[in-house]
């Protein structure tokens, strides 16, 4: 079962990656998705980074109890964390949900109306057409996403350092510019890259092979989310060990 | 002229289609009639190449469709306009997006060209002044015209409809045929229409193509459909109490 979704995925990605019709078409549905994913998401992704931070600076505090060690630590532990770990991770995991199900569902309910049939009938590789731009966006805009995200969530650590009281402002920041070493962010962009085309290829797979009704455009939404967010946590094991 | 040939597709381990031959004429409305689950739907999907039959040839002019892969198929497609039972305008475009857009992947028109294409195709379905609307904003009589200005902004050779009057009130379904019939002969285009209307069938039927349980079970024109003694068609055709009158004034 798995081999059979698996194949059929691969031959979508092939009929994906089919010369384009005519690229300046392709090139504003690539600018419309890259709007609707890149800032479209920004908001949601700035909060949940920023808090995100704050509470792992206080939890850091929480958890070094020894005076033995200087807490412009926990400005280290946070950096490393949130470029390596948290911030690719929990922003794609966020995306897989809400550019996710917003992938299958519109694809899908194309294939129900009957317009993804339209588009071939007209001579048009309505997987290139309708996919390609999507995993170009995504692509390009996760990793921008990540790198706000990291920001904010370093920025969040600060705030709720200062806030709380675990840590003065001038000892975090120390700690996350001391022996900063910059291939952990390359990591975390491979990671992103890897994580927006996860997202949005699969959910467009589920999407695009709908059959039914709303009621079935719904649940392949689901799956959709599902099978991401389990992809994304494998290829977050993957290349953490290739690369680290 | 299309010409379907010993046409076999099965779904598991239903086989619908039952080795059907058939030859669609340019200039000429041939219309595919059947009960529910005879296969009509199935063959329209198999010519047009969005199923692929386990057996059998659809012929355009000579040239086998069915063995053609995704590139070869292409000058043929752009030759097709089809209209959907439920119209399959793209949502996200307005009314003379959905027009524009084959003329936009495909030709090297202008802006102006394209917008007075559309005002054309708009003009012959009776919905000029229509453009800026949404498929959302337009009733089913709207959106089935719409479906057939997109189907003509290319000036189609093969026509291919799927139920055009499904849900439609008596007086569109008519303005539909007639609209049909009057494209079918300013384009000389070879038009196959799925339908079960009776008065589509007795009014626009040039060729009439009969399935029954998968197979060509009659075919003939509407002039000859009421002096048929084949059972199932009669069942089919005559079936209410009205039809069965009016047959016998035949």
């Amino acid at each position: 079962m798995f081999f059979t979704y698996f194949g059929q995925y691969l031959l979508l990605l092939k009929s994906v990656f089919r010369r384009p019709e005519k690229w300046r078409i392709y090139w504003k549905e690539i600018i419309h998705e890259m709007n609707e994913i890149g800032v479209g998401s920004l908001g949601l992704i700035a909060i949940i980074s920023t808090f995100v931070g704050a509470v792992m600076t206080m939890q850091i505090a929480f958890q070094l109890v020894s005076d033995l060690i200087p807490t412009s630590v926990i400005g280290q532990i946070n950096r490393d964390s949130s470029i390596l770990e948290l911030s690719p991770t929990i922003t794609a995991l966020v995306l897989a949900g809400k550019v996710g199900s917003a992938i299958s569902s519109q694809i899908g309910s194309m294939r129900v109306t009957e317009q993804i049939d339209a588009l071939e009938i007209m001579g048009i590789n309505a997987p290139g057409y309708l996919i390609l731009p999507k995993i170009l966006a995504g692509i390009t805009m996760i990793p921008i996403l990540v790198v706000v995200s990291i920001f904010l969530a370093l920025t969040g650590g600060l705030a709720g350092g200062a806030l709380s009281g675990a840590v003065t402002p001038a000892d975090y920041i120390s700690g996350i510019t001391d022996g900063f070493i910059g291939y952990t962010v390359a990591v975390a962009l491979v990671k992103a890259f890897v994580f927006g085309f996860v997202i949005t290829s699969v959910s467009a797979f589920k999407g695009f092979y709908v059959r039914g009704g709303a009621l079935e455009v719904g649940q392949a939404s689901t799956r959709g989310v599902v099978i991401s967010c389990i992809s994304i946590l494998v290829m977050d094991y993957i290349v953490t060990a290739l690369m680290l | 002229m299309i010409e379907v040939q010993h046409i076999h597709k099965s779904f598991g381990d239903n086989h619908v289609l039952r080795g059907i031959d058939a030859q669609f004429e340019a200039g000429k409305i041939s219309l595919i009639i059947g009960g529910s689950g005879s296969g009509k739907s199935t063959l329209l999907k198999c010519m047009v190449g969005l199923h692929n039959p386990e057996q059998g040839k659809v012929l355009y002019q000579g040239e086998d469709f069915t063995r053609m892969n995704f590139e070869d198929r292409i000058p043929i497609r752009k030759e097709i306009g089809m209209l959907f039972q439920n119209s399959a305008l793209f949502d996200s475009m307005t009314v003379e997006q959905n027009i524009i857009f084959p003329l936009e992947m495909f030709t090297d028109m202008s802006r102006s060209e394209k917008v007075d294409r559309a005002n054309f195709c708009l003009e012959r379905v009776n919905l000029a002044g229509r453009n800026k609307l949404y498929p959302a904003e337009l009733s089913g009589g709207m959106k089935k015209r719409v479906g057939i200005a997109r189907a003509i902004s290319m000036s189609p050779k093969y026509l291919f409809v799927d139920e055009p009057n499904s849900g439609l009130d008596p007086e569109t379904a008519i303005l539909i045929d007639e609209l049909i019939s009057e494209l079918t002969e300013e384009y000389q285009c070879t038009t196959v229409v799925v339908t079960h209307d009776m008065n589509s069938v007795m009014g626009i039927g040039d060729y009439i193509l009969f399935l029954y349980k998968g197979q060509k079970w009659w075919e003939g024109s509407n002039k000859e459909i009421a002096h048929s003694d084949v059972q199932e068609l009669n069942n089919f055709v005559f079936a209410s109490p009205f039809m069965k009158v009016a047959k016998e004034r035949f």
